[in-house]
């Protein structure tokens, strides 16, 4: 029964689809707190001109995945076959970037350059095998329903513990800002002041010696 | 082993998945998704723009046939539920043609069908106890939360990325206008000079 979920489950990855030119980059972007899994997979299928329809996966027809941190330094750089599945921990909470492209550059013998790309993508408590954590640790039903509770409950204190890093940081912005237009309003006013000042006393000694006044 | 693959497709009309993704849209490009579908399915198609510009973007969702179920231009924030009324392949895409440089990030979250539940075996019908059902209650409350903190994050991010143009903006405009106005008045008194300076014209001399 368990295999039978697995491969339910694994049928799951046919959902969305896009389609991706040959040297296209798609880039997806994650935004996440620390600490979190993140599980990407993903099904390629290319276009066949003869039967005018998508085959299934070609062997040799890889992707790239690449997958940046927020600092933007990279923290994955992979290449996967038609068929991948990828998986990261964030250490930093932040935007974290997924790029596909494809390296192929048979795509554009065969395909007239199109792919199809069946993408899923499940972030914090989603990555979670519930079938598969219940047969490891010999848990009950009810057991099973409260470790999904819990689990679920940890993701929502992690994105508040998350919320408040990013609320100090508009507060920081905001206040840099309010800095900023103070600063710079009273400098252009004095600039404004000074050199008028300066204007006046330049022209006034100018016509003086000139003996225009 | 195609017989297997029909049998499983057709346990999925059951519950099915959702989909859940932030991705980048250039400026002049549009970008497509398409979800096979079976009849009687209730989806629900929501995207926010997170970045970019006036925040807006053009939302089109086309079912199998080709017939335009939702289109908007232009909107910023929206959520769209439907029932499945064909099998087939369903294409919703978002467009930023009307944009000439700005770039947009777009979120979106397609979801088709329910959940699927927890025990593979259990159906609609199964009789649940007292605290599976509060479980149950919990669990949807729960998603609902995360729902929730999902828009708010974007709301926020929009915002803060709002700030933050604001500051640089600040901080760039500042900047030139003091040097615009140091440059101005120096070439103003530099101009007035040179209006009053020793030509080789007489500056009188009339007569005589």
């Amino acid at each position: 029964m368990l295999k039978a979920f697995s491969n339910y489950k694994a049928l799951n990855i046919y959902a969305l689809y896009f389609h991706i030119g040959e040297t296209e980059k798609k880039c997806f972007i994650e935004e996440i707190p620390d600490e979190t899994m993140v599980i990407g997979k993903y099904r390629t299928q290319l276009w066949d001109k003869q039967t005018g329809s998508f085959l299934p996966a070609t062997p040799g027809l890889g992707m790239h995945v690449e997958i940046k941190d927020p600092d933007t330094k990279i923290i994955l750089s992979r290449q996967y076959g038609s068929d991948g599945r990828f998986t990261f921990t964030s250490h930093t909470p932040g935007e974290h970037q997924i790029c596909l492209h494809s390296n192929s550059t048979k795509m554009a013998l065969f395909a007239g350059g199109k792919l199809r790309v069946h993408l899923d993508i499940q972030v914090g408590e989603h990555t979670n095998n519930y079938p598969e954590i219940a047969a490891k640790d010999k848990l009950t039903e009810l057991q099973l329903r409260a470790r999904q509770l819990l689990d679920q409950v940890e993701q929502i204190q992690k994105e508040q513990n998350y919320q408040r890093y990013r609320e100090e940081r508009f507060r920081m912005t905001s206040e840099s800002t309010n800095q900023r237009v103070l600063w710079w309003s009273i400098a252009q006013t004095l600039i404004l002041i000074v050199t008028g000042i300066w204007q006046m006393k330049h022209l006034k000694s100018f016509f003086e010696a000139k003996k225009l006044v | 082993i195609l017989f297997v693959q029909v049998f499983w497709a057709h346990l999925l009309c059951g519950w099915a998945f959702g989909s859940e993704l932030t991705f980048e849209l250039p400026d002049n490009a549009k970008q497509c998704f398409y979800e096979d579908i079976t009849v009687g399915t209730k989806c629900t198609l929501e995207f926010q723009v997170v970045t970019g510009g006036h925040y807006d973007v053009d939302c089109r969702l086309e079912d199998a046939d080709g017939t335009v179920l939702y289109k908007e231009m232009k909107k910023q924030y929206d959520s769209f539920t439907f029932t499945a009324a064909k099998n087939g392949t369903y294409k919703f895409c978002f467009s930023n043609e009307f944009s000439t440089f700005t770039h947009k990030t777009v979120y979106f979250d397609f979801q088709v069908g329910e959940d699927p539940p927890l025990f593979p075996n259990e159906n609609r019908v199964t009789a649940l106890t007292q605290m599976e059902s509060a479980c149950v209650s919990i669990h949807e409350a729960l998603k609902s939360v995360i729902d929730y903190q999902t828009h708010f994050r974007l709301r926020e991010g929009q915002g803060r990325s709002r700030a933050e143009d604001l500051n640089t903006r600040v901080a760039f405009w500042s900047i030139g206008e003091a040097f615009i106005l140091l440059v101005v008045s120096i070439s103003q008194v530099v101009l007035l000079r040179s209006f009053f300076s020793d030509r080789k014209t007489t500056t009188t001399r009339v007569g005589s």
